[in-house]
């Protein structure tokens, strides 16, 4: 509403800044109104099913609680029973281990497909549903399967082996290869990550590509060159979110091994689980999850800290 | 690909392999074979589940495998399906799974048309803090919010499964919404209050019906979640009537573990279901997937 208005120049001056401005105001109120309206049921369930409950889980470190009784007030005891306890070392040591080595080669087979697919040979689609399918199996399912695959007796681990003629081994149920085992299991189902790479090479102009070719790049130097600093932000990306899943990893270890042979295979989230499902001790086991939470909060602060040395981000940041 | 591959009359070796026409078709012949042998590495697993789900009982633990059944036995599967109350744990799964669809998409479409279409004060502090809510570790919230529930007297109902999506669905959802919201444009709003319409309708009525194709990524995203979910039901729910398939098939693991048919008849049979779900909208899984980043799992 401007002031050459003939609407508002008719009206006795101040009476008319007063409802122009008034108008306004309620309008932009609507709109604040009905946005807060809008989020106001995600709101409440951020507040109900994410602060809340974060805020209730850091007050639970500090007592001591069985679910039966009426929790008891222990300070710092849920700490000092961290500081000397071997299980909660041995399945962080565990659960680093099953990362260190799920995470990459995860990432790396997904690459590896992704890059292969999109070439675009003839059949490209239907080669990129079935790699993707492993991915989609319910976790529960392919965790029940893998346990049968990892059989030494009978499973198609050793059959693959001895294809190669290798000697059967016993997977699951041997101590320096459990974790082996359920990172093999974790490389299988790349599909996820594999699909976001594709996604992130085709956003690679091609015009870079024919620019290379005519100065006379080779294939190797064209991916090291172009396809690697254009495709980082995709890297970075999954880097992060297959940290992240990867430190939570708990179905397959707990439909497959429950943390053994001995402890294994135990890694922090089941040691949680049962700290706070099985056991009930639901100070300690909050204890455990914030351990968790600041893990891989610490994590990504620092991987975002790194990010800036080999993450190339072309205009506009993602 | 055949008749590129001939050697011309005349030609030497060398000049063969350089012909362009031929290094393209020799990598492509590199490229399939990869593809395949990935391809075979992807499936193994799954083919050998199907072919251990149809062998006659007794044999399933031949070694070395035996690919093929020598008898083909359909019936293990109506046997693995009737020997626990997988119609019971159907019935939740779905009740679960339509529910919380429901839920997740009315909620998530209209916080998304809120954070994108309206301007408030706070507005990107509360995206941001949206957003953030996604690197939580589940067992953070996983204890208190049993304690919750367990007030409530929710413990071993399907509410704790079914109530939450109701308010928001899952951040990434909203985010999704969010940027499709924000590819409409603005002209749109602009005609609907200029025809009358409120805020509210303006969503309903105007920019819902544009969002289909987003609104299907995320119905296919809640659906997988729903129907795979094995943390929630494993805390949340204990007696058998409540269970869900993914709780199911672990009951059936550990009742009939040394029947491997009946145990692979019934992985394949909770399999198939989400695969065909794949196979009918892979437009949108991929769509799903490439915009947010969250694989299904």
């Amino acid at each position: 509403m401007t002031t050459g208005d003939p609407i508002v120049q008719a009206l006795p001056g101040r009476w008319a800044q007063r409802t122009g401005l008034g108008l306004r105001l309620s309008l932009r109120r609507r709109e604040a109104l009905a946005g807060y309206l809008a989020i106001l049921p995600w709101f409440l369930g951020f507040l109900f099913f994410a602060i809340g409950p974060i805020a209730a889980s850091f007050g639970l470190m500090f007592v001591s609680w069985e679910v039966i009784t009426p929790p008891t007030w222990s300070g710092l005891g849920n700490f000092e029973r961290l500081l000397g306890d071997s299980l909660a070392l041995i399945s962080l040591q565990n659960t680093l281990f099953y990362t260190v080595f799920a995470v990459p080669l995860n990432l790396l087979a997904a690459l590896f497909a992704a890059s292969l697919l999109n070439v675009g040979v003839r059949g490209t689609n239907v080669y990129r549903a079935i790699i993707y399918l492993p991915s989609q199996m319910p976790l529960v399912a392919s965790s029940i399967l893998w346990f049968y695959i990892f059989s030494p007796t009978y499973g198609l681990a050793n059959g693959v082996l001895g294809w190669f003629g290798v000697a059967p081994q016993r997977w699951l149920w041997d101590v320096n290869l459990v974790k082996a085992s359920l990172v093999i299991m974790a490389v299988w189902a790349f599909g996820g990550a594999m699909i976001i790479f594709l996604a992130g090479l085709q956003g690679i102009p091609t015009a870079l590509y024919e620019a290379a070719e005519i100065d006379g790049a080779n294939t190797f130097s064209r991916f090291r060159l172009i396809t690697l600093p254009m495709l980082s932000p995709t890297i970075f990306f999954n880097l992060i979110v297959g940290i992240i899943g990867s430190f939570q990893v708990f179905t397959s270890v707990f439909l497959m091994t429950a943390g053994g042979p001995g402890s294994s295979s135990l890694m922090l989230v089941l040691y949680i689980y049962r700290n706070a499902f099985q056991h009930f001790k639901m100070g300690y086991a909050s204890v455990l999850a914030w351990l968790l939470f600041c893990i891989v909060l610490i994590l990504t602060l620092v991987q975002f800290a790194l990010s800036r040395r080999w993450v190339y981000y072309e205009g506009e940041t993602r | 690909m055949i008749r590129a591959l001939a050697a011309r009359p005349g030609e030497t070796l060398t000049s063969f392999l350089s012909r362009q026409s031929v290094r393209t078709r020799l990598s492509h012949l590199t490229m399939h074979l990869l593809l395949l042998a990935i391809t075979a590495t992807a499936l193994l697993p799954m083919v050998y589940m199907v072919s251990t789900s149809l062998k006659p009982e007794g044999t399933e633990y031949e070694f070395p495998i035996r690919w093929i059944p020598e008898r083909i036995v359909w019936e293990n599967y109506p046997k693995a399906f009737t020997s626990v109350r997988t119609l019971v744990f159907l019935k939740n799964t779905l009740l679960i799974t339509a529910l919380s669809l429901v839920g997740g998409l009315l909620s998530a479409s209209l916080a998304a048309y809120g954070f994108a279409r309206l301007r408030f004060p706070g507005r990107s502090v509360l995206f941001i803090l949206m957003l953030s809510t996604l690197m939580l570790p589940y067992f953070v919230t996983m204890i208190p919010l049993f304690i919750l529930f367990r007030t409530l007297g929710w413990i071993n109902t399907l509410y704790p499964l079914i109530v939450p999506a109701f308010f928001g669905g899952s951040p990434l959802y909203i985010f999704l919404l969010r940027q499709f919201f924000l590819t409409l444009p603005t002209e749109l709003d602009d005609a609907a209050k200029i025809d009358g319409a409120g805020f509210f309708r303006t969503w309903w009525s105007v920019l819902v019906p544009l969002t289909k194709p987003a609104l299907a990524t995320v119905a296919i995203l809640s659906l997988v979640h729903h129907w795979n979910e094995f943390v929630g039901p494993l805390i949340f729910l204990n007696t058998e009537n409540n269970f869900t398939l993914a709780l199911g098939i672990r009951l059936f693991r550990d009742q009939y573990t040394t029947f491997l048919n009946y145990t692979m008849a019934y992985s394949t049979m909770m399999t198939v279901p989400i695969l065909t779900v794949f196979f009918l909208f892979q437009k949108y899984f991929i769509r799903g997937i490439s915009m947010t980043g969250l694989t299904g799992r």
